[in-house]
């Protein structure tokens, strides 16, 4: 129990542990682990913000489909619609194209009659002419008479 | 226990150190360096106290090197704990920067933890083991071989930690509030005005003289007695049951106890040492 140089020789121990704990032991370990729990803080960090991504895709790709969705009807509207104009258009050009052929028929049609009429009209002044004449021939003179033949065709 | 010996002289043996001393004739051993006054080694103490420093320094160097921030081997985990237990109470206490102080605190509770749990063998297995090679391989008198496995029951051990971590208060006392600052914090408190100069350095020197003084007492208090009753235990019961199975489970709680208190008063002192006022 009595104190002797143990003491100084423990002293010097003791100074040469702590010396070599703080040089080889204490910095690598420490290191080791403030390294990894900013790794650890990292990996947390980045997780959260991968949920955190994914609950913005999520929402973006949600807004996109009904986007679509809202486009698609849009553009199924008014195909149909422009499908309506179309058949209205179609329609209403049909009618006007049957109108104006028919009023064509009908002109021609007019003209020929006119021709015909018009044909007739002569054939038969001069067949009345030429039945007059031979009535006529045997007791009237054919030029007395020329008015009154002229008054008759203009009334036929 | 040897049934040759009266109860006395076997306690007595096992409170032995192992003594070296150098003599006229050359080295000398035990009772013949019972003169030699200071200049003698107890060669048990600072085997044990060396060689589990040592254990301890290689455990955790080998961890050390292969330290990784990835998954930790098991042996890498169990120093890590370890290491972070000291650091959250070197954090807690201590604040300011100083590259000392943790593996100061780590090494002082590992090393005195792990000479403290030498506390835990037996008391007669190495006392025998010795005793057996010094008769068989010295041809000594088996009685003669003394040792002392227990580094912190030998007072020079303790005060020589206490010493260490009272130069240490000392020189982070200057190099913080300067050598001025030192002598105001030694003659100016508790009571400041110029009259009460010889009281306060009375009052504070006993202060800062005590801290390394209780440090090394209770370490070596506690561990002398432990020792001593476990020793006594020895000489009680049938192979030293049933006494000693309590008061072994007993020191799973008292003896890293004690290298907890040694580390933590040595974080609150260096701390008080970096304490501007």
């Amino acid at each position: 129990m009595n104190m002797n140089a143990t003491l100084i020789g423990q002293i010097i121990a003791f100074i040469v542990f702590v010396w070599f704990c703080m040089k080889f032991v204490w910095p690598p370990l420490l290191g080791a682990i403030e390294e990894r729990q900013k790794m650890i803080a990292d990996g947390l960090e980045a997780s959260d913000q991968a949920e955190k991504d994914l609950a913005i895709a999520q929402a973006q790709a949600a807004e996109q489909l009904k986007e679509a969705k809202a486009q698609a009807a849009d553009i199924i509207e008014q195909a149909k619609k422009r499908s309506a104009v179309l058949v209205d258009e179609e329609t209403q050009r049909g009618h006007s194209e049957r109108e104006k052929i028919i009023a064509q028929g009908y002109a021609e049609i007019e003209a020929e009659r006119n021709r015909a009429k018009e044909g007739l009209r002569k054939q038969v002044s001069t067949l009345a002419i030429a039945g007059a004449e031979k009535i006529l021939a045997r007791e009237i003179d054919k030029d007395a008479q020329a008015d009154i033949v002229a008054k008759l065709v203009d009334e036929l | 226990m040897a049934s040759e010996y009266t109860t006395t002289e076997y306690i007595q043996h096992h409170l032995t150190n192992a003594v070296m001393c150098t003599t006229e004739e050359g080295i000398a051993f035990n009772k013949a360096c019972s003169d030699a006054g200071f200049w003698s080694w107890h060669i048990d103490t600072l085997l044990w106290s060396i060689g589990l420093g040592v254990l301890f320094l290689w455990f955790f160097t080998k961890a050390a090197k292969k330290a990784t921030t990835g998954v930790p081997t098991k042996s890498q985990a169990f120093v890590e704990m370890v290491v972070e237990f000291v650091n959250t109470n070197v954090n807690d206490t201590f604040h300011g920067k100083n590259a000392l102080i943790a593996p100061l605190a780590l090494t002082i509770f590992v090393w005195v933890l792990l000479m403290n749990l030498m506390d835990l063998v037996p008391v007669d297995i190495i006392p025998s083991i010795a005793g057996f090679i010094g008769s068989t391989v010295f041809d000594m008198n088996p009685h003669d071989v003394y040792v002392k496995a227990v580094p912190t029951t030998d007072l020079n051990l303790t005060f020589a930690l206490a010493i260490g971590v009272f130069f240490l208060i000392i020189y982070y006392s200057i190099k913080i509030k300067g050598f001025g600052g030192f002598v105001k914090e030694l003659t100016l408190q508790p009571f400041n005005h110029w009259a009460f100069i010889p009281v306060n350095f009375v009052l504070e020197s006993v202060t800062l003289l005590a801290r390394p003084v209780s440090l090394a007492l209770r370490l070596f208090g506690n561990l002398y007695a432990s020792e001593l009753i476990f020793i006594l235990i020895a000489t009680l019961g049938f192979w030293q049951l049933p006494l000693h199975f309590p008061w072994a489970v007993f020191h799973i709680l008292v003896l890293p106890l004690q290298a907890f208190i040694f580390m933590m008063l040595t974080i609150v002192y260096l701390s008080l040492a970096h304490e501007k006022h």
